[in-house]
């Protein structure tokens, strides 16, 4: 158990080197970095200066290993635009983005789990098929439009809730449904699968031929194995959810990391950009790490081995 | 084992019937695609700023019907939406193809020869998966800036990680089949061993993954298009026709929910003909299902 968790310590190092070297390494994709990030109407002296101040005018690999070496004591430079440092802007934003997250992943619980329950034990029913339907169409539809179209008929048709910004708890409900529209149909999907396979297993049979209620095959027996790939896929799903993020809050104008993001692009902000990728990313990674050390206590098979 | 029960014959007839009513539907797309500069009722670009947002099935001035009405610039959105199609097609496929041969490529290479080659590939694809995609498009095309080219570019090379993975598992599966060491024993070259017998045999699963990968290359264009990071806005695209129409969707519901309709009918119904293909081509993989 100990040499596992080590390599995957390990490994979880060499892939966050990883995401700072191609954050990094993204700035010189147009050739110059300095050029990426002035505005048009700067006189050649002002960008020649830039470039001193950035150190865009020293080899790329001292500049690296400056980037790194700040990096690593969690100085991930200044906002070009905003003149404060990018880490700070972040975290102001980061209660917001984490929210949303969290209460989109929370909604996917509570729904999906169920749907897929349902459906698995319902199976060919109308039910089932009205679940699959809706899964197919939740796995295709672009979370952009759907944010559009909740605003459409919920804002501004019906009236019920606000169309942007952060506040109570009605402020929540269409920028949640939006993020969550994806890891819904998906989980649903998984965890109907899940159940169909464990309910052909020997023990699920034992269970039944005892005499149990179907009720309590289901969620004492049939669940709690069928639960582990899915809450293993919801973990996994947060780090992508932070990401979703960026496209969700920009709909909803939500005041969060990914928002601070796009508006960083439009101001051609690439050091907070840069900085925005590395702490999602980052996150994301540990969040992976987390969730397959979680794993190690949940399953003995990988504890022993 | 793969057995016919009923449940599974009953599930094959439903995804049949889905995959033609998704053909149908996507070579609809495709033909209004590839027809667009004959078949277009307008010009995509041009506007009218008396006639602006007017609704579904408008005669304007000159007596020409709007089917789907005009958008914030008084464009006729039928026509951008055949235009946007094309956007949509060329990017989801073109992309494929450049992510589908450089996986290909390096998960034979990693699959086959293991050792610090398969290292090294496998490292490259856990770095890239450790972000979430959107966010590796985005900050590349943060500092590239728009543009068609771009795009296709970054969704392609970034797309290999799938195929690759795909590919490593199906040759470490096939590479001690009887007939790849048949080849060994008769003292074929590697490379031959490589394309002629290993290849052919995992063909298939690359063929059902890349047919999802368009899908979801379809949607990651239209989100940065969305985002102002796709195509130039000269060019009509379905991301960027709805990220212009959502300051409006106060005064009229067509321009927004059009050009989304195009993108869910479109990947839904190449969802549609993945499934079926999967059903198809490689029974192994739907067995969870």
């Amino acid at each position: 158990m100990w040499r596992y968790i080590a390599r995957r310590l390990l490994q979880t190092f060499i892939v966050l080197w990883g995401v700072s070297f191609i954050a990094f390494g993204v700035m010189f994709l147009a050739g110059d970095p300095a050029t990426a990030m002035v505005g048009e109407d700067w006189t050649r002296e002002q960008i020649a200066e830039f470039r001193h101040v950035m150190g865009f005018d020293q080899p790329w690999y001292v500049q690296y290993g400056r980037f790194l070496s700040r990096a690593v004591r969690g100085d991930f430079g200044v906002s070009l635009r905003q003149r404060q440092p990018n880490l700070t802007l972040i975290f102001e934003r980061m209660p917001a983005t984490l929210q949303l997250a969290a209460c989109a992943m929370l909604l996917s619980i509570v729904i999906a789990i169920p749907a897929g329950v349902i459906s698995a034990t319902r199976r060919h029913s109308w039910l089932d098929h009205g679940a699959s339907l809706a899964a197919m169409l939740g796995q295709s539809m672009p979370a952009f439009w759907l944010g559009i179209m909740l605003i459409l008929i919920f804002g501004v048709g019906l009236r019920w809730t606000p169309v942007a910004g952060r506040g109570g708890l009605a402020h929540l409900i269409l920028p949640a449904i939006t993020l969550a529209a994806y890891p819904i149909a998906r989980n649903a999907r998984m965890m109907r699968s899940s159940i169909l396979e464990v309910l052909g297993q020997a023990y699920v049979t034992t269970a039944r031929a005892k005499g149990l209620r179907e009720f309590l095959v289901i969620t004492r027996h049939a669940m709690r194995n069928a639960l582990i790939p899915v809450v293993t896929l919801i973990g996994l799903e947060f780090g992508a959810l932070l990401g979703g993020a960026v496209i969700t809050e920009s709909i909803f104008a939500w005041p969060g990391v990914g928002r601070l993001t796009i508006q960083a692009i439009y101001g051609r902000d690439i050091p907070l950009v840069q900085a925005a990728v590395i702490v999602l990313a980052g996150i994301f990674v540990v969040i992976n790490l987390l969730v397959d050390l979680f794993y190690v206590v949940l399953d003995p098979r990988i504890r022993l081995a | 084992m793969w057995s016919w029960t009923r449940a599974s014959v009953w599930r094959s007839v439903r995804r049949a019937r889905l995959a033609v009513a998704g053909g149908i539907v996507l070579s609809v797309v495709v033909l209004m695609g590839a027809t667009a500069p004959v078949l277009a009722p307008q010009d995509p670009a041009e506007q009218s700023i008396l006639e602006r947002l007017k609704p579904p099935g408008f005669r304007d001035s000159l007596g020409r019907r709007h089917y789907l009405g005009t958008d914030q610039l008084g464009r006729d959105i039928l026509s951008r939406l055949m235009y946007g199609a094309r956007v949509s097609l060329v990017v989801g496929i073109t992309a494929v193809c450049i992510g589908g041969t450089l996986g290909l490529a390096l998960g034979l290479v990693s699959g086959y020869y293991g050792g610090w080659v398969d290292d090294v590939i496998m490292r490259l694809a856990d770095i890239q998966l450790a972000f979430p995609s959107i966010l590796l498009y985005i900050a590349v095309l943060a500092v590239l800036g728009p543009g068609l080219f771009k795009v296709i570019a970054i969704l392609g090379v970034t797309g290999w990680v799938t195929y690759g993975r795909v590919a490593r598992g199906q040759v470490l599966s096939v590479r001690e089949q009887e007939y790849v060491q048949a080849g060994r024993a008769i003292g074929a070259r590697e490379t031959r061993i490589i394309l002629r017998h290993v290849l052919p045999n995992i063909f298939s699963a690359i063929i059902v993954v890349g047919s999802f990968a368009v899908a979801s290359n379809i949607i990651a264009e239209a989100s940065l298009s969305f985002l102002g990071l796709g195509v130039p806005p000269s060019v009509p695209a379905w991301g960027s026709m709805l990220a212009e129409a959502r300051d409006y969707v106060r005064d009229a519901w067509w321009p927004v929910t059009f050009p989304g309709l195009a993108i869910m009918l479109t990947v839904l119904s190449i969802n549609a003909l993945g499934d079926w293909l999967r059903d198809y081509l490689d029974p192994r993989l739907s067995l969870q299902d």
